[in-house]
């Protein structure tokens, strides 16, 4: 047995951490973006049904508020973006609740940017680059629309459910339970389908930059003004592991407003921590967020990919068994 | 029954799945971020022995088997079923043949092994890792030959047939590998 309280990482890939954060801030410095600071813990957290958080109870009285650990620095970013503040990134932690597995801990680094008067192919050249400069290999760069990969690799089309086609398909693939835990619910089909079909077969050692998701999994992303179908989000993978999400920022507070209580209906439904939509944020939106685009980064990935590491644990001093 | 969370998922646990008992070998946490998570786990179905791939949405609950592992003493078959015994409270259990399987061409009466149970009845039985048999068959070795290469079949006290090298002959105790069915070893009296 090893001790409990020793590190689990090996000094070899903590010391490639120290430098990769290094390069991201060199990175960042030559391209004069900033690099700031927001709350971990806030008053309000996001409202998304598929994100868990943490929660906590701030002794002052008469109050006692709940204070909540950020899920992402996302809200507070987009707030110091309406005020002004131009083209920024920030390096923290972030929190998940209940996220624990190979490449998930509860607690992780996250690399957040946000880049003032970039469209979304600006931003997936930008993520490209900074990619091929923190990793030690050269890996090369792979653009391609979600409907494209997903018809490439299943034969589905993503933008039009097909529930027979998807079914079959499934079964096909020996994926007995997809039809019992999917339903006729068109975004876990495709939720379903690109984690356990078209992830693992992305050819390894290469940048996918998949763009132009369904706009049923638009999240925080603006729809396309040409194809209401989908929505200018895309997702970087390598070796078929999500690295993150980058989005075309939705800038409208009434559209941004209504999306929260949709979310917020949906936990309802579901049984989920109710929580309430952050009011600071509607107001930023309301004030004006200029046309940008952002991305969050999962550092502590980007460090197995680095280290050739099966698991997040052997990149994490300290993960959640020995935390 | 126990109910467990996906979360309590990890390998070596007993659930019911498809009204079997199993046992899951692996689980892997997938979860897109921006989207729902799911618990992809491989799984050994304790009955028939297959492996197969399961997914659950995270969150989901799963009813949990009542599977126990006790160590046994084999004490004789009557053709139909095979007896065995906890030795220290002399209960007795009797299995069919499809819960002794393959494992009983290893042990002969007195032998040790792991009994599973499902809902206190046999479910499979494993043989220890390593058994101690003497040969009762073989062709007649050739003088000389220590190589071991190539080898040669010879049936055991128990009905099991392995391969051993040229050199073992009829009466000699070996060492068998019962996970491979490989012979190890002579054993010295």
């Amino acid at each position: 047995m090893t001790k409990r309280w020793q590190p689990i990482a090996d000094w070899q890939h903590l010391r490639l951490r120290a430098q990769m954060l290094n390069q991201i801030r060199q990175f960042f410095a030559e391209r004069d973006v900033l690099e700031v600071e927001t709350p971990l813990l806030c008053s309000a957290t996001g409202t998304d049904p598929q994100l868990d958080f943490f929660s906590s109870q701030f002794n002052y009285p008469p109050q006692n508020p709940t204070l909540y650990l950020q899920t992402s620095p996302e809200f507070a970013m987009k707030r110091l973006l309406a005020a002004g503040s131009g083209s920024i990134y920030q390096i923290c932690k972030a929190f998940r609740n209940g996220e624990s597995g190979r490449s998930h801990n509860p607690e992780f680094t996250i690399l957040e940017w946000y880049r003032v008067g970039y469209d979304l192919p600006q931003l997936m050249a930008e993520v490209a680059e900074l990619l091929q400069q923190v990793l030690p290999e050269k890996l090369s760069v792979i653009e391609i629309s979600y409907q494209q990969i997903f018809q490439q690799i299943t034969g589905l089309d993503a933008l039009v459910f097909n529930l027979d086609a998807y079914q079959n398909y499934a079964l096909a693939q020996g994926l007995v339970d997809a039809a019992h835990l999917c339903g006729d619910d068109h975004a876990l089909w495709l939720d379903f389908l690109f984690s356990h079909c078209v992830q693992t077969a992305l050819t390894p050692a290469t940048i996918w930059l998949i763009h132009s998701y369904p706009a049923i999994q638009s999240s925080l992303a603006r729809l396309n003004s040409q194809d209401s179908r989908i929505a200018e989000r895309f997702e970087v993978l390598i070796n078929g592991m999500e690295l993150g999400n980058g989005f075309y920022e939705l800038a409208d507070a009434e559209e941004q407003s209504a999306r929260f209580d949709q979310e917020i209906a949906y936990r309802q439904q579901h049984g989920l921590a109710a929580v309430a939509k952050d009011p600071l944020l509607i107001d930023a939106l309301a004030a004006g967020l200029p046309d940008c685009s952002g991305i969050a980064i999962g550092i502590d990935r980007l460090l197995m990919i680095a280290s050739g590491s099966k698991t997040i644990d052997q990149v994490l001093a300290f993960p959640l068994q020995n935390a | 029954m126990a109910i467990y969370s996906t979360n309590e998922f990890k390998g070596g646990l007993k659930i019911m799945l498809d009204n079997d008992p199993c046992s899951i070998i692996e689980n892997e946490f997938v979860k897109p971020g921006k989207g729902q998570a799911f618990n992809r786990v491989r799984i050994r179905n304790l009955k028939t022995g297959r492996v197969i791939e399961r997914t659950f949405k995270s969150g989901e609950s799963v009813e949990g088997a009542d599977v126990v592992d006790r160590e046994m003493q084999y004490l004789y078959s009557d053709g139909e079923f095979w007896h065995f015994m906890v030795p220290d409270t002399f209960e007795q259990y009797q299995a069919e043949k499809n819960a002794v399987a393959d494992a009983i061409k290893w042990l002969k009466e007195q032998d040790v092994c792991t009994m599973t149970l499902w809902n206190d009845s046999p479910l499979s039985v494993t043989p220890p890792n390593f058994v101690e048999l003497s040969i009762t068959e073989t062709d007649p070795g050739l003088k000389g030959d220590t190589s071991g290469g190539g080898g040669k079949p010879a049936t055991l006290e128990t009905g099991a047939v392995v391969r051993v090298p040229l050199f073992v002959q009829i009466g000699e105790m070996i060492k068998v590998d019962t996970r491979t069915g490989e012979y190890v070893s002579r054993v010295k009296e």
